[in-house]
């Protein structure tokens, strides 16, 4: 660590000019930078790397779904697909990729240096990989991964073999990651503001992640404990979970979804945060409500703590405690709905154009609100007890973490990419990738809510043949979204290589100190403190 | 602001620590649920983790009766004996009792035992799970054999009744399955006492 303590001190020593001081060259750089941009790079490549490797995990499913029967995969295997598809896709991909613009934007965004604990931050980051390596490891192991799926239920898990126990260690590792990589963007939001930027001029974006940290705070450690308690009934004779020695495996359930709730809205906030930004930058008008959405960010971050067994009907929970959670569940629907509202008021009679960030905002718009649609149906009782673990659920989720999540990514990737490497993407390979993207979504995940419908359970990998038709196309779908990711990468390279040079500012109608910046941003800004105006200020007023 | 990053300023290790301690606190949060749940559920009553045992419980909640047990042959090289000649138990509650037969012949013998029942009517209230009255038996020479009998008796069993006396007699299956026949020694076994075979429905 001293190396990386000199090279810490001697980049930040000389500031005059500090273009000229950037990590240590090499590999070892990489390992030792403790700059809010490396480490957001890091996150960001690492996010998509495991989203392929997560990708490749769900067209192992969707091929052995493509004819009923059993085609490639035992069903073992295919269990250890899904769970492993799921867990890489949440922990490994979508949570690290907006951890990856927090520690690139937050800061420029607020006008600060760096983050608060930037050597805390290196080892945030660098958690991740071992986490990663337990998991895809376990596929290794006699017995295989864990194949409980991603809500790792007991009895089942406290039986599987040694798999289930890599599984445990690297959710507690990424929780740590996670937990730390929040003190820090709290602590940055809470202190490290530009003077003048007050809490109520912040951008929506650090707003979003501000709530977010604090869920996760809060929830990420009830995860661990629910994982060590599993840890413990597998291996040191304690019966928190396992029926035969006195323990509830039903509260499992409890405990696993008083975090898995939270970490739903984990996954969503940010994506919202991003959309906040690229909607008002491509309709050329300020962000609409901002007092409203500060508040129904707030407000959803509360309500998830307190709705989690929705996805619990089945268990035998009484009739009382069915309607209050189904009741508390739609409550949700009024902060989402006024956030929703305002992004389609802030298109109003705005000047809109359509390059590939609004393009996936509005993706991200269309589909989430079909998402949340289906979520307000499963969210009724007597419907979610015909529904229950069907595909229709499935359809449900993958539209508010792929259509929703996702898109919003890439909403955010493009349209902060030319400030990142200074040039601009290919903006005609951009729009491919977005139309081939949305058009093989639907085509994948819509068939599903008719198969979810019509009573065909998940987690299987046959099925009797009256499913065999939808099954199919959405087969196809998912190949075809599959191989359109590929797109994204070659545009990222492409633009990593060259492109037409980014101004400052290249889209007209942002708003923000980031963009005050040069493209590509040096390696350190606001080494001294920015003079915050009202033009800077993504926020609406 | 010159050396901007070198020191860290103490108000973030102030936030970070606070933070820390919820952390921890979330982490504590989960483990006092598993008392919390139980002491929730009991309390409220909904959920009822008792359950089980109250099941179990209501099984024997009924009225005890006395259960005697008669074991005789007929005309066959047997010696069959109840192990257990009464017990005490309840309405609806799930026993088993034993039977020994012995071979005393030195040929296989194939034999099909009887219930009856006393009192007679008591004969629709004994429900038998399983019994080896249900098909023949074959015995080899000499063997030695103990069968059982699971039955339970049915809780509307009437109130004038507080004995029930169940009798098996066992008849050789002339001809039977496995059986040699005309083998028979001893064919006139001294019948033991007890009630006599109805040949009432098993």
């Amino acid at each position: 660590m001293q190396a990386s303590h000199d090279t810490h001190d001697h980049a930040h020593g000389d500031h005059g000019d500090h273009a000229h001081h950037g990590r240590a060259p090499g590999l070892m750089g990489w390992f030792m930078t403790t700059n809010h941009k490396d480490i957001g790079t890091m996150y960001l490549w690492f996010s998509f790397v495991m989203f392929l490797v997560g990708g490749a995990m769900s067209l192992v499913i969707r091929g052995e779904l493509f004819s009923p029967g059993l085609q490639f995969v035992s069903p073992e295997f295919y269990n250890q697909m899904l769970t492993l598809h799921a867990l890489i896709m949440v922990f490994g991909a979508i949570m690290p990729a907006f951890v990856g613009f927090a520690n690139w934007m937050i800061p420029m965004m607020i006008g600060a240096p760096d983050m608060a604990f930037a050597r805390m931050n290196n080892w945030s980051f660098w958690l991740l990989p071992p986490a990663a390596i337990l998991l895809t490891g376990s596929l290794l192991v006699p017995g295989g991964a864990a194949g409980t799926g991603w809500t790792l239920y007991p009895p089942l898990s406290v039986q599987m073999g040694i798999g289930m126990d890599m599984a445990i260690f690297a959710v507690h590792i990424l929780g740590m990651s996670s937990i730390m990589g929040s003190i820090n963007i709290i602590t940055t939001i809470l202190n490290m503001r530009a003077p003048g930027m007050t809490l109520m001029r912040m951008p929506m974006f650090c707003w979003t992640w501000l709530v977010t940290a604090f869920l996760l705070i809060a929830s990420m450690p009830i995860l661990a404990g629910a994982v060590t308690m599993l840890l413990t009934d597998r291996h040191f004779g304690t019966s928190f979970f396992n029926a035969a020695g006195g323990g509830d495996p039903v509260l499992f359930q409890h405990i696993f979804w008083f975090f898995g709730h939270p970490e739903v809205y984990i996954i969503a906030l940010p994506a919202f945060g991003v959309v906040s930004h690229v909607i008002p930058a491509f309709s050329r008008k300020h962000l609409f409500g901002y007092t409203s959405m500060v508040y129904a960010i707030a407000a959803i971050g509360l309500i998830s703590f307190f709705v989690w067994a929705h996805h619990m009907y089945v268990t035998g929970i009484p009739l009382t405690g069915q309607l209050y959670f189904m009741y508390a569940t739609l409550l949700i629907a009024v902060p989402t709905g006024v956030k929703v509202f305002n992004w389609i008021t802030t298109m109003w009679r705005g000047e809109l154009t359509f390059e590939t960030p609004m393009l996936f905002a509005l993706g991200f718009l269309f589909l989430f609100t079909v998402g949340g649609l289906t979520g307000l149906v499963l969210a009724i009782t007597a419907v979610d007890i015909q529904l229950q673990d069907t595909y229709y659920v499935v359809a449900h989720f993958h539209y508010v973490m792929v259509a929703g999540a996702l898109f919003s990514a890439y909403a955010g990737a493009y349209f902060w990419l030319p400030k990142w490497t200074g040039r601009m993407y290919d903006e005609a390979l951009g729009k491919v990738h977005f139309w081939t993207s949305i058009v093989f979504f639907n085509v994948a995940f819509f068939p599903q809510h008719f198969l979810g419908l019509a009573g065909m359970p998940r987690r299987i990998p046959d099925y009797a043949t009256q499913f065999t038709d939808f099954n199919m196309v959405s087969s196809i779908g998912a190949f075809g979204f599959g191989f359109s990711q590929l797109i994204f990468l070659w545009v990222v390279l492409k633009n990593i290589k060259g492109g037409e040079v980014a101004l400052a500012k290249p889209w007209d109608g942002a708003t923000g100190l980031e963009w005050t910046l040069p493209s590509p941003a040096p390696y350190h800004t606001f080494e001294d403190p920015p003079v915050v105006t009202e033009e800077h200020l993504a926020a609406a007023h | 602001m010159p050396t901007v990053m070198t020191a860290i300023p103490a108000n973030n290790y102030r936030i970070a620590s606070g933070l820390s301690l919820v952390a921890i606190a979330s982490f504590l949060f989960a483990f006092v649920q598993p008392p919390l749940y139980r002491a929730f559920c009991e309390w409220t009553g909904i959920y009822d983790v008792q359950k089980a045992d109250e099941f179990r419980g209501s099984l024997i909640a009924g009225r005890p009766i006395t259960m005697e047990f008669d074991a005789n042959t007929h005309g066959t090289g047997l010696r069959f004996t109840a192990l257990q000649t009464s017990m005490a138990m309840h309405t609806g509650e799930l026993v088993q009792v034993n039977f020994r037969v012995e071979n005393l012949t030195n040929s296989t013998v194939t034999g099909q035992a009887v219930p009856s029942y006393g009192p007679k009517h008591a004969a629709n209230f004994v429900k038998k799970l399983d019994c080896f009255c249900f098909r023949q038996q074959v015995f080899a020479p000499g063997e030695v054999r103990v069968m059982p009998v699971v039955f339970a008796l049915d809780r509307n069993l009437p109130e004038d009744i507080g004995t029930v006396t169940l009798s098996y007699t066992f008849f050789e299956v002339p001809g039977g399955i496995g059986s040699n026949s005309g083998n028979s020694v001893g064919t006139n076994a001294p019948a033991a006492t007890g009630s006599t075979a109805t040949g009432s429905g098993i």
